[in-house]
C-alpha cells in the first residue's frame, strides 16, 4: 500500500507489492481506484434513498395536504409532524434538502466519484489515479460531508430550509426561518468539505487523463466516457472555487456582521444594521457554479450512455468527433449561460438578451448529440441488457427536458414559468431523470467490473419499465401544474382557487412516485444481493472494446497483471466489415492495410 | 389506513417479483444460461415495449392536453401577456415537431433494430454531410426562436411612458402592501430605519425623521436604565447592551439622513423626493385601470420575495436593498375576466414566488382591474384615508357598465397582431 501509480509504471513488476492488507487498508482507507469508486458508489446509494424518502414525504403532503400519514409521523415524529401532518418549515427543509442531495452527493459525488474513479484508469491503461492519497481524501471529504449534511437534520431548528440555491438573505437570517440558524450552518460546512473532495478528484482526474494515459491511447483513441469525465472534472475544477467563495462570504454575513449580501432589511421588528450588499452578488456566485454544476451532472451520464449504446447497439457511435466537439461545446458554452436564472431577478435586461442568445446556442451541441444517438440506433444490432435500457430511456428523457429548456431559455417566455411547477419538471426530467439513468446506465454495464458479479437482469428489466413509465408519470403532468401558474415550494394550493383544476394532478404525481420509488427497492435489492451472491462474471461479459474489459475479474493492485496493454485503434470497431467477431478489443493491432475507422 | 393497506400490498408485490426473480436466477443456472447471455425472447420482449412504450407516451401527453388543456390559466389580460402567449404557442409548435420527430425515430429504431446473431450492424462511423445538415438545422431554428424572443424581450423590458401610473408593491414575511403617490404625482424616498407602526415602509419626510429619532431616543434610554438598574443575567444583558448600540447607530444614521434630506430640499426645493412622501397613499389594495399603462415598482423589507401575477404573465423579483419594476398594461378588467373565465369569484392575483418562509404559500394580494373612471374614483377615495393595519381586502364592486361586453369581444381586443 501506498506505492503510487508512478511506481508501477516505472516499470518493476507489482506483483513484488503484492503483500497481505489489513481490513482498513483494504475497505476503509484505500487507496485504490476501484475500492474507492465502490465507496463513492455506495455512499451515494445511502444519500439517495434518503432524498427520495423525503420526496415521498413532501409529495404525499402535496397530494392529500393536511392529511394524516403514519408514514410521516414515523420519519419526522411529533415535532416535525404534529399528528401526522407535515410541518410547513419541515416541507421547505424537505425540499431544501432533497434538493442539496440529489444534486450533489448523488449526481456529483456519487457519478462522478464513481465512474471517473472506476474508469479513468482502466478505460486509459494506468495502474490507478495520478495520486492515491488525494483520491483517497477525496472520498473522505465527501464521506465526511454526507455525514454534517445528515447530522444537520437533527438540529434544533431543522436543516437548511430555504431552498437548495439557499438565496440569502432568507438563508443569511435566522430570524427569516429556523432552518437558517445550526441547520444552515452546518448545510454550508457540509458544502465546503464537498467542494474540496470535489477539487482533490477532480485534480486527480485531470491529471491521471493528461498523464498516464498507456502507450497508444491518444486523445482522439480516448472512449467518450473519458472525455465526458475529463471535461466533466475540468468544469468542476474552475467553477466549484466561485461556490466556495459565495459560501464563505455567506459564512461571513451570518457570523461576523459582514454586508456581502445584505443590506437595508428590516426583520423581526428591527432594522438591521447591514448597508450596502447585494443579494444579487450572491446569486450570480451561486450560478457560476450552479449552472456549469448542471453539465457536471449530465455529461458524465451522456459519456456512458456514449459508451453503453455504441457497445449494446454493436455498432460504432455516429460521429466520434462531432461527439468530442458537442461535449467540448457544452463545456465551454457551460460557463457564460448563467443569467439565464436570473431573468426575473431585476438583472439589467441587456444581459438578460446576452445570457437568452448564449443559453439557445447550448441546444445546438445537445441536439447534434440526440440525432448522433439515434443514428448510432439505425442499423444497428442491439442487445437489450439493462444497461442499454437505460441509455436509451436517457436519450428519450434529455429530448423532453431539453426542448423545454428552450422555452424557459426564452426570458420573455420565462418571465410566467420562472419558478413555476413548469421548471420542476423541466430540471427534474432533463437532470434528474437523464442522469440517474445514466447512473444507472452505468451501474448494470460496469457491475461485473466493479464487484465481479453479474446482476440479475430480469429484476433489471423490471427497475427500467417501471422506472422509465414513473418518470415521465412524475415529472409531465408537472408542466401542466407549472403551465397553470402554480409556483414551486409551495407548502400547499388550498389558498389559491386559481389552481383547484391541477390540483388533481399532483395526487397523480405522487401515486407515480410511491410506485416509482418502490421501483428503486427492486434495484437495491438487486444490487447488494448480487454484490454477495451473483453469480461470478466473465472478463468481458458485454464483448466490448475498451481497456477495462481486458483486466482480470478479481481485482489486484496495478489493474494489470503483465504490463500495461498497449492501444492500437479507437475503443468503437464495433461490427467492422472484413472482422470475424463484431467487436475488436482495442489491444488488437490493426492489420495489414486496415484503416484505423 | 387504507393508503397504509395499499402501500404494504405494493412491498409485499415487490418481495413477491424477487423471490420469483430469485427462483428464475436458480433455475436458469441450472440450465447453464449466464445474466450477460441475453436471450432472443429477451431482446424482442424489449424491443417490443420500445413500440408499445411510444403510443402510450404520446397518449400521455395528449391526455393531458385534452384533460387539463382548458385549466391552464386564462387568456393574458395584459399587452405583453399576449404577446408572450402567441410567443409561446409560436415556440411550442416548433417543439412539439422535434419532439414527435425524434421520439418516434429514437423509439421506432429501438424496437426495429433488435439483435440476430445472423446479421451485422451497419458499419457507419460518421457521415459529414448528415452531422453538418443537423448542426444547421437546429441553428437556423433557433435563430428564429432566438429573434423573436428578443424583440419581445426587449419590448417588454423598455422604459414606461412618463403618463403610466405608478404603484409601488412592497412585500414582507408574509403580505404585500402598495403605495400610491399622493397629489404630486411621486413617490417619496424611504429608508428602513423609519419603519414604525404607523411608517410601515419607512417614508421620509420632516416629521417621519423627527418622530423615529425621538423614538429611538426614548428607547435608548429605557435601554440605558434597564442596564443601570435591573438585575439581569450575563446574556440578557449583552443582548440588551448589543440593542441599545445598534439603535444608537440607527440615530447616527437618521441623523445624517436628515441632513442628507435638508440639502437636497434647499438645493431642489418642491423638486426634491424628500417632500414627496408626505402624501404617499400606503393601502392594502391594488388596483390599476385598464388599457392604461402601469409602472409598477417592487421593493422588499425582509428577504427575497417574487411579485408574481399569472393571469398578467407579469413578474419580477422583490430584492432587499433595490428597488425593481414591472411595465404593463392590463387589458381585461377584472369583471370582464369574471365572465371570460364564468367565474362570479374570479380575482387577479398577485402572489409570491420566491421562497420566503413558513407562509410563502399564502402570501398574496388580489389585483382589481377596473376602467378608469372606477379606478379614478377609488384613487380618489383612497387618498383620503390614513393608512390602516391590514385588514381583509374587499372584493372589487362590479361596474354595470363593463357587462355588456361579451367574452369574445374582450378576447378579441386582448390578442396580439401578429
Amino acid at each position: 500500500m501506498g506505492a503510487t501509480a508512478h511506481a508501477h509504471a516505472a516499470g518493476h513488476g507489482h506483483e513484488a507489492h503484492h503483500h497481505e492488507e489489513s481490513f482498513i487498508s483494504k475497505y476503509i482507507f484505500s487507496h485504490d481506484h476501484k475500492m474507492i469508486s465502490k465507496q463513492f458508489l455506495v455512499t451515494a446509494i445511502v444519500m439517495a434513498w434518503v432524498a427520495v424518502i423525503m420526496s415521498l414525504l413532501f409529495r404525499l403532503q402535496l397530494a392529500w395536504p393536511g392529511e394524516s400519514f403514519a408514514f410521516s409521523s414515523f420519519f419526522l415524529g411529533e415535532k416535525w409532524a404534529p399528528g401526522g401532518v407535515l410541518d410547513p418549515n419541515m416541507y421547505l427543509a424537505l425540499v431544501t434538502i432533497h434538493g442539496t442531495i440529489m444534486v450533489f452527493f448523488v449526481l456529483t459525488g456519487g457519478l462522478s466519484g464513481t465512474f471517473a474513479n472506476l474508469l479513468i484508469p482502466l478505460q486509459l491503461g494506468a495502474r490507478d489515479m495520478a495520486s492515491g492519497f488525494i483520491n483517497m481524501l477525496s472520498y473522505w471529504f465527501f464521506f465526511l460531508s454526507s455525514v454534517v449534511m445528515l447530522a444537520s437534520l437533527f438540529v434544533e431548528g431543522g436543516p437548511a430550509s430555504a431552498g437548495w440555491t439557499v438565496y440569502p438573505p432568507l438563508s443569511a437570517l435566522p430570524q427569516a426561518m429556523p432552518g437558517s440558524g445550526a441547520g444552515m450552518t452546518l448545510w454550508l460546512v457540509s458544502m465546503t468539505l464537498f467542494i474540496a473532495s470535489s477539487l482533490m478528484g477532480g485534480l486527480n482526474y485531470v491529471a491521471t487523463v493528461l498523464n498516464l494515459r498507456t502507450k497508444g491511447m491518444k486523445m482522439t483513441r480516448m472512449p467518450l466516457t473519458m472525455w465526458a469525465i475529463f471535461l466533466t472534472a475540468v468544469i468542476g475544477i474552475l467553477s466549484f472555487p466561485v461556490l466556495l467563495s459565495a459560501a464563505l462570504l455567506l459564512l461571513l454575513d451570518r457570523s461576523l456582521g459582514t454586508s456581502f449580501y445584505l443590506s437595508d432589511i428590516y426583520i423581526a421588528g428591527e432594522a438591521l444594521d447591514n448597508t450596502g450588499g447585494s443579494p444579487i452578488l450572491f446569486q450570480h456566485l451561486f450560478w457560476f457554479l450552479g449552472h456549469p454544476e448542471v453539465y457536471i451532472v449530465i455529461l458524465p451520464a451522456f459519456g456512458i450512455t456514449s459508451e453503453i449504446i455504441s457497445t449494446n447497439a454493436r455498432k460504432p457511435i455516429f460521429g466520434y468527433r462531432a461527439m468530442i466537439g458537442s461535449l467540448i461545446a457544452i463545456a465551454f458554452l457551460s460557463f457564460i449561460v448563467w443569467g439565464h436564472h436570473m431573468f426575473v431577478t431585476g438583472m439589467n435586461p441587456f444581459l438578460g438578451s446576452v445570457f437568452v442568445f448564449t443559453t439557445l446556442l447550448i441546444a445546438i451541441p445537445s441536439a447534434v448529440k440526440v440525432f448522433n444517438y439515434i443514428t448510432t440506433l439505425w442499423r444497428g444490432n442491439i442487445v437489450f441488457t439493462p444497461a442499454m435500457l437505460f441509455s436509451t430511456g436517457l436519450v428519450a428523457t434529455f429530448i423532453a427536458g431539453g426542448l423545454t429548456g428552450i422555452i424557459l431559455a426564452d426570458s420573455a417566455l420565462d418571465i410566467n414559468i420562472h419558478d413555476t411547477y413548469f421548471v420542476i419538471a423541466h430540471f427534474h426530467i432533463v437532470m434528474g431523470m437523464s442522469a440517474i439513468f445514466g447512473m444507472f446506465a452505468g451501474i448494470y454495464h460496469w457491475f461485473p467490473k466493479m464487484y465481479g458479479k453479474m446482476m440479475n437482469t430480469k429484476l433489471g428489466y423490471a427497475h427500467f419499465w417501471i422506472t422509465f413509465v414513473c418518470a415521465f408519470g412524475v415529472f409531465f403532468p408537472m408542466h401542466f401544474i407549472g403551465l397553470a401558474g402554480a409556483p414551486r415550494r409551495y407548502y400547499s394550493y388550498s389558498e389559491f382557487p386559481m389552481f383547484d383544476g391541477v390540483v388533481d394532478l399532483n395526487i397523480l404525481v405522487t401515486v407515480f412516485a410511491i410506485i416509482g420509488a418502490l421501483a428503486q427497492v427492486i434495484f437495491t435489492y438487486n444490487f447488494f444481493y448480487s454484490v454477495f451472491r451473483g453469480p461470478k462474471a466473465v472478463q468481458n461479459p458485454w464483448k466490448s472494446n475498451t481497456l477495462e474489459w481486458t483486466t482480470p475479474v478479481e481485482h489486484i493492485h496495478g489493474n494489470w497483471p503483465g504490463p500495461l496493454p498497449v492501444v492500437h485503434r479507437w475503443p468503437y470497431d464495433y461490427s467492422k466489415p472484413g472482422k470475424a467477431e463484431d467487436w475488436v478489443s482495442q489491444i488488437t493491432p490493426l492489420e495489414e492495410g486496415e484503416e484505423e475507422h | 389506513m387504507t393508503k397504509l393497506l395499499i402501500l404494504i400490498v405494493v412491498v409485499l408485490g415487490i418481495l413477491a417479483v424477487a423471490q420469483l426473480a430469485r427462483v428464475y436466477e436458480l433455475t436458469s443456472r441450472l440450465r447453464g444460461k449466464r445474466e450477460e447471455e441475453i436471450s432472443d425472447s429477451d431482446n424482442r420482449f424489449n424491443a417490443r415495449l420500445m413500440w408499445i412504450f411510444l403510443p402510450v407516451y404520446f397518449g400521455f401527453f395528449i391526455w393531458l392536453v385534452v384533460a387539463y388543456g382548458d385549466k391552464m390559466l386564462p387568456v393574458a389580460a395584459s399587452e405583453h401577456g399576449a404577446e408572450t402567449d402567441w410567443l409561446l404557442n409560436f415556440n411550442w409548435w416548433i417543439l412539439i415537431i422535434v419532439f414527435v420527430l425524434t421520439n418516434v425515430l429514437l423509439f421506432w429504431f429501438a424496437g426495429k433494430y433488435v439483435y440476430s446473431k445472423d446479421r451485422r450492424a451497419y458499419w457507419q462511423p460518421h457521415n459529414n454531410k448528415l452531422e453538418l445538415a443537423w448542426t444547421v438545422a437546429p441553428a437556423a431554428v433557433l435563430a428564429v426562436i432566438i429573434i423573436y424572443g428578443l424583440n419581445t424581450w426587449a419590448d417588454i423590458t423598455s422604459p414606461a411612458s412618463p403618463e403610466a401610473v405608478q404603484v409601488e408593491l412592497y412585500g414582507r414575511q408574509f403580505d404585500w402592501t402598495a403605495r400610491y403617490p399622493g397629489a404630486d404625482g411621486n413617490l417619496g424616498a424611504t429608508d428602513v430605519r423609519l419603519i414604525n407602526g404607523t411608517n410601515p415602509l419607512g417614508i421620509v419626510t420632516r416629521e417621519s425623521v423627527a418622530t423615529r429619532l425621538a423614538e429611538l431616543g426614548q428607547e435608548i434610554a429605557a435601554g440605558d436604565s434597564t442596564l443601570a438598574h435591573a438585575i439581569l443575567s450575563d446574556t440578557k444583558k449583552d443582548e440588551l447592551t448589543e440593542q441599545v448600540a445598534r439603535m444608537r447607530r440607527h440615530v447616527q444614521r437618521i441623523i445624517n439622513l436628515r441632513t442628507l434630506m435638508e440639502h437636497d430640499i434647499a438645493e431642489k426645493g418642491v423638486a426634491s423626493t424628500y417632500l414627496h412622501g408626505a402624501d404617499d397613499v400606503v393601502i392594502k389594495e391594488f388596483h390599476l385601470p385598464v388599457r392604461h399603462e402601469a409602472k409598477v415598482l417592487i421593493r422588499s423589507q425582509d428577504v427575497i420575495h417574487s411579485a408574481y401575477i399569472p393571469h398578467m404573465r407579469a413578474q419580477m423579483n422583490a430584492v432587499p436593498g433595490m428597488t425593481t419594476l414591472i411595465k404593463m398594461t392590463p387589458t381585461i378588467t377584472t369583471d370582464s375576466m369574471r365572465l371570460i373565465t364564468k367565474n362570479e369569484a374570479f380575482d387577479f392575483i398577485l402572489l409570491c414566488n420566491k421562497i420566503c418562509g413558513a407562509s410563502h404559500y399564502n402570501m398574496q394580494m388580489p389585483l382589481v382591474v377596473t376602467d378608469a373612471a372606477t379606478y379614478d374614483e377609488w384613487y380618489a377615495e383612497a387618498i383620503t384615508k390614513p393608512f390602516q393595519a391590514p385588514a381583509e381586502a374587499p372584493k372589487p364592486p362590479v361596474t354595470p357598465g363593463d357587462s355588456a361586453a361579451t367574452p369574445a369581444a374582450i378576447v378579441a381586443q386582448a390578442q396580439p397582431s401578429h
